[in-house]
């Protein structure tokens, strides 16, 4: 009856990733095309403007070398033009590489080294050495009154400039490093800006530079209103720098909006320490489930259930490694090869130790724990012999690379994949257990094996097929964890005593229980470890569960009945 | 009442066997210390420390025996109580270093100067006596097996669960003696020993006293194991492993008495883990590994669980292995253990004693260790579920 009211929970979990997932998908192109349009945007009147923009240039090396206000003139004139060409010539000014002939002429960009200097156009980068007599060339001069202007036309540059990123990367600049002189710039470009994320950086840089400014108390306020929306750990800095010499009207307004903003940050980092939570209770639960399984049907502690995982792990290395030889063109796509290829590889290993060792034990489950034990030993050095002691590199696929963000939580799409994975093998392995007739046979052996077998039920087939589908779900788990572990012969052994703790706390035979346990014990991990230290952390979980077992000998989710009670 | 328990103890397999520990007690030490080198009787001093490594870890398999063997408690954490008597005797050795560490601190440990601590923890007192480091050595694991076993016995934990919580036990103890600030000397552990009771841990005449007064041990934990198994409560113990449920509807107080052969057998392990450190010279958190305590039960198994001999020939046999594949074929060690680990449990579940007495054994039915007088197919999750089924089935008379 559980698994019906627990079913809400589980919709939600599954719409929250699938929406969070499409979220990811939907965000990437939208934040590449603006900036691919604004680059051939940009391309078209700097084509058509070339001419004038040569007259422009050209200004900056007329008339009087010392007449330094001309100067000034010539590169606001050439600021207004907009072209995406002029910061690279303000800034080629500005570092002395400007050279005309000596009495007047065209601009040269100076190039080469200072004893073969070559001289070719500003604009187009055309190589113009062998027109020029080298001799004749002097500097265009500059001073500190020409270098300021220059900062001012960059900053206007790109703040006015028609690619979007860069007016972005402007506005984020100007929110660090805030001037009120840049005040006039600012507000220029505010009613100019139409994309809707570069006009909010750019409004709360206004913001920033108001309130460092001598504004009236009014425009303060509104001032104050836009940066605390930011609501993150620059607005707070901005505010309390702001609170020092803001007028005594506004000070409890400010200092209230930095508490307001810390408790919602403090709501976010709880948000945050919850996915990192789920994230790995979703890598405990894909870990434990396959154990849950057997342990739940037969009885059978099976400690070499670390070692499939790390055969799942090395069954996706192997495919990787076969996809990049002989079809590359998939390469990318080798993980999702790779998830059939473990299941049903760990899967018949499963079947095979069932077979050859298992069955010989049944009824002496410390007997099993031991002969398993000594199995993962020899596994785990087949493999070492196969593949090497050392880390073999399984590499990430382009889609499942990267980051974004989510609110205050940067949250990386590879956990997004697995917390995802994970709920389509626990749906799918519940679908496997109460519709198939695999799945009655197996429910009916884990409350029952008497009963059932004097049923008809072939118990030596369904401990057969339960142990193949919990260690094929354990190599599922391989796939997943090469993603984000190394995998080594090791690689089991770091799990298992992990995977033993979801199952005994969520108790066997349910596994709505190994759900709840995992990711009770990643959340609760991850909520101590900023306090007591990831180690701490651990040791304390352990401490609890121990504790919790002598109050529940049977685990969270016990199963209950005849049968089961001793 | 003690004579009694003795005149029990000592039936006739325990005479022999205290009477050999003594004699190889005097034999190994004389060997190697009397016995002119060249003659053909000499012992060379390599084999003394080793000789004395294996004797501990015998006493710690027939401790682990005790509660498995004869209680039906598998303990996979029995390496943490050996590694808590270990760290008494390493903190006693630690002291006793003085003012020659590298730091030459009089009174702080070499890592305790390393880590800048200033003063010494309040738990490091008393242990520069060393009758109090030798209390400490009983007292340690015999407190932490009456605590973790009061709990667990009391609240029915039983078979594998059992198990895992004692693994995930010697875990977090593992986990918590990497620590530095447990001050235990972390990753490190303890070591640079220079003296125990005055003489040079390092010299041969003190490692030859540590091995005869470690074989001494060994007798000394054999008599009282036998005394307690060949005792009324000895057998309660073993109809609780037999069928537990029957003994608590008899009227035993099952959990007292497992509690009982817990803590004992901790305190056992303590002092095989005291006798090892001066030994081996070191002792560090990789002693509370899950994977040495599950070593423990394999030596166990190996020589025939439920008998006082077994562990002990166990212990010494697959180290005496395990000594010679770590050098000479350094690869196949973990498949010679594994297959060791897998062929014991399914050819020879009463170890090499049940194989060396063969069928005198098998009629004995309720001694059988697997807790069944036949092999019956797996009737539920746990071993002892149908146990009421039993009593009322014909089947309970036997």
């Amino acid at each position: 009856m559980s698994h019906f009211r627990l079913l809400p929970i589980l919709v939600l979990l599954t719409s929250i990733v699938v929406g969070g997932a499409a979220w990811a998908q939907d965000q990437t192109p939208a934040a590449a095309t603006p900036a691919g349009n604004a680059g051939s945007a940009a391309s078209a009147p700097a084509a058509g403007g070339t001419a004038k923009l040569s007259d422009l240039v050209n200004a900056l090396g007329a008339g009087d070398p010392f007449d330094f206000d001309g100067r000034i003139a010539a590169i606001r004139a050439l600021a207004a033009s907009g072209d995406p060409h002029v910061p690279a010539i303000l800034n080629a000014l500005e570092n002395d590489q400007l050279y005309t002939p000596d009495g007047g002429g065209d601009v040269y960009l100076q190039g080469g080294t200072d004893d073969a200097p070559t001289y070719s156009d500003p604009i187009t980068g055309k190589d113009e050495t062998d027109q020029i007599d080298p001799d004749s060339m002097v500097k265009v001069k500059i001073n500190n009154n020409v270098r300021s202007a220059i900062d001012d036309a960059t900053n206007q540059m790109t703040l006015l400039s028609p690619d979007r990123n860069a007016r972005l990367k402007a506005a984020q600049d100007m929110l660090t490093d805030a001037d009120p002189k840049n005040l006039d710039l600012i507000n220029k470009a505010v009613a100019q800006e139409t994309d809707p994320q570069v006009k909010a950086a750019m409004q709360a840089a206004r913001a920033e530079i108001i309130l460092k400014s001598a504004a009236p108390a009014a425009e303060k306020q509104a001032a104050i209103d836009i940066i605390a929306a930011q609501n993150n750990q620059d607005a707070i800095s901005i505010l309390t720098a702001a609170l020092a010499d803001a007028p005594n009207e506004l000070k409890p307004d400010i200092q209230k909006r930095i508490d307001a903003i810390n408790t919602n940050l403090q709501l976010w980092s709880v948000g945050e320490n919850v996915w990192f939570g789920l994230s790995l209770g979703s890598v405990l639960l894909l870990a434990a489930i396959g154990l849950a399984i057997t342990f739940g049907v037969m009885g059978v502690i099976n400690m070499a259930h670390g070692e499939m995982v790390m055969l799942g792990a090395y069954a996706t290395y192997t495919v990787q490694q076969l996809t990049n030889h002989y079809a590359s063109s998939i390469s990318d796509y080798s993980l999702l090869i790779a998830v059939p290829v473990a299941f049903l590889f760990t899967g018949a290993v499963g079947v095979v130790i069932e077979r050859g060792l298992i069955r010989w034990l049944y009824g002496r489950p410390l007997e099993t724990l031991l002969a398993t034990w000594g199995l993962s030993l020899i596994l785990q050095q087949l493999v070492r012999s196969l593949f090497g002691a050392s880390n073999v590199l399984v590499t990430t696929p382009s889609w499942m690379s990267g980051a974004f963000q989510l609110g205050g939580i940067s949250i990386t799409t590879n956990r997004l994949w697995i917390v995802g994975f994970t709920i389509i093998v626990f749906i799918v392995l519940q679908l496997v257990l109460n519709r198939t007739p695999l799945g009655l046979q197996m429910r009916a052996v884990t409350q029952n094996r008497r009963m059932a077998s004097a049923m008809g039920i072939r118990t030596p087939f369904v401990d057969a097929m339960t142990f193949g589908l919990g260690s094929g779900i354990a190599g599922i788990a391989g796939v997943a964890l090469s993603q984000i572990d190394n995998v080594s012969p090791n690689l089991g052994q770091n799990y298992i005593i992990d995977s033993f703790m979801v199952v005994v706390f969520g108790g066997v035979g349910n596994l709505w229980g190994t759900l709840v346990g995992a990711l009770t014990l990643g959340v609760a991990n991850k909520f101590l470890e900023p306090y007591a230290g990831a180690v701490l952390g651990k040791i304390l979980i352990l401490v609890f569960i121990i504790l919790f077992i002598q109050r529940r000998p049977r685990g969270l989710f016990a199963l209950k009945g005849r049968a089961v009670e001793q | 009442m003690i004579t009694r328990f003795l005149l029990r103890a000592l039936d006739r397999k325990a005479i022999w066997l205290i009477v050999a520990l003594v004699a190889v007690s005097i034999l190994v030490p004389v060997a190697n210390l009397v016995v002119p080198a060249g003659n053909p009787l000499h012992l060379d001093a390599v084999w003394v420390p080793l000789l004395g490594k294996y004797l501990t870890w015998a006493m710690l398999a027939l401790a682990l025996d005790l509660v498995w063997g004869y209680c039906g408690i598998l303990s996979l954490g029995h390496g943490a109580f050996f590694a808590l008597g270990g760290y008494a005797m390493g903190m006693y050795l630690m002291r006793q270093i003085g003012a020659r560490g590298v730091y030459a601190n009089p009174i702080l440990p070499d890592f305790m100067v390393f880590l800048n601590w200033k003063a010494l923890p309040w738990y490091w007192y008393g242990f520069d006596m060393f009758w109090f480091a030798a209390m400490m050595v009983a007292l340690a694991p015999g407190l932490l097996a009456l605590l973790f076993g009061w709990f667990a016995f009391r609240s029915r934990v039983t078979g594998v669960y059992l198990s895992i919580i004692t693994q995930a036990m010697t875990y977090a103890l593992l986990l918590a003696f990497f620590r530095n600030d447990m001050g235990f000397g972390g990753n490190n552990g303890l070591t640079d020993f220079k003296d125990i009771l005055g003489f040079n841990v390092q010299a041969e005449a003190t490692r030859a006293a540590l091995f005869a007064v470690t074989a001494l041990f060994l007798a000394a934990a054999v008599l009282v194991c036998s005394g307690i198994v060949n005792s009324k409560l000895g057998n309660v113990m073993i109809a609780i492993r037999d069928a537990e449920s029957r003994a608590r509807f008899l009227g035993y107080r099952v959990d007292n008495v497992k509690l009982f052969a817990f803590v004992v057998s901790a305190i056992i392990a303590g002092i095989a883990g005291a006798l090892y450190v001066p030994q081996v010279g070191i002792i560090n958190p990789n002693e509370f590994s899950p994977a040495n305590s599950i070593e423990v039960v394999i030596w166990t198994a190996v020589g025939g669980r439920g008998t006082i001999i077994g562990p002990i020939l166990g212990a010494i046999l697959v180290n005496a292995g395990k000594s010679y594949f770590t050098a000479a074929l350094p690869d196949y060690w973990l498949y010679a253990l594994g297959a060791l680990f897998m062929l014991t449990t399914i050819f020879l579940p009463q170890g090499i004693v049940g194989l060396v007495l063969g069928r005198g054994r098998k009629r004995r039915a309720p001694n059988n260790p697997s807790g069944r007088s036949e092999p019956l197919p797996a009737r539920s999750a746990e071993a002892e579920a149908g146990e009421e089924v039993g009593i009322l089935s014909p089947r309970a008379a036997e």
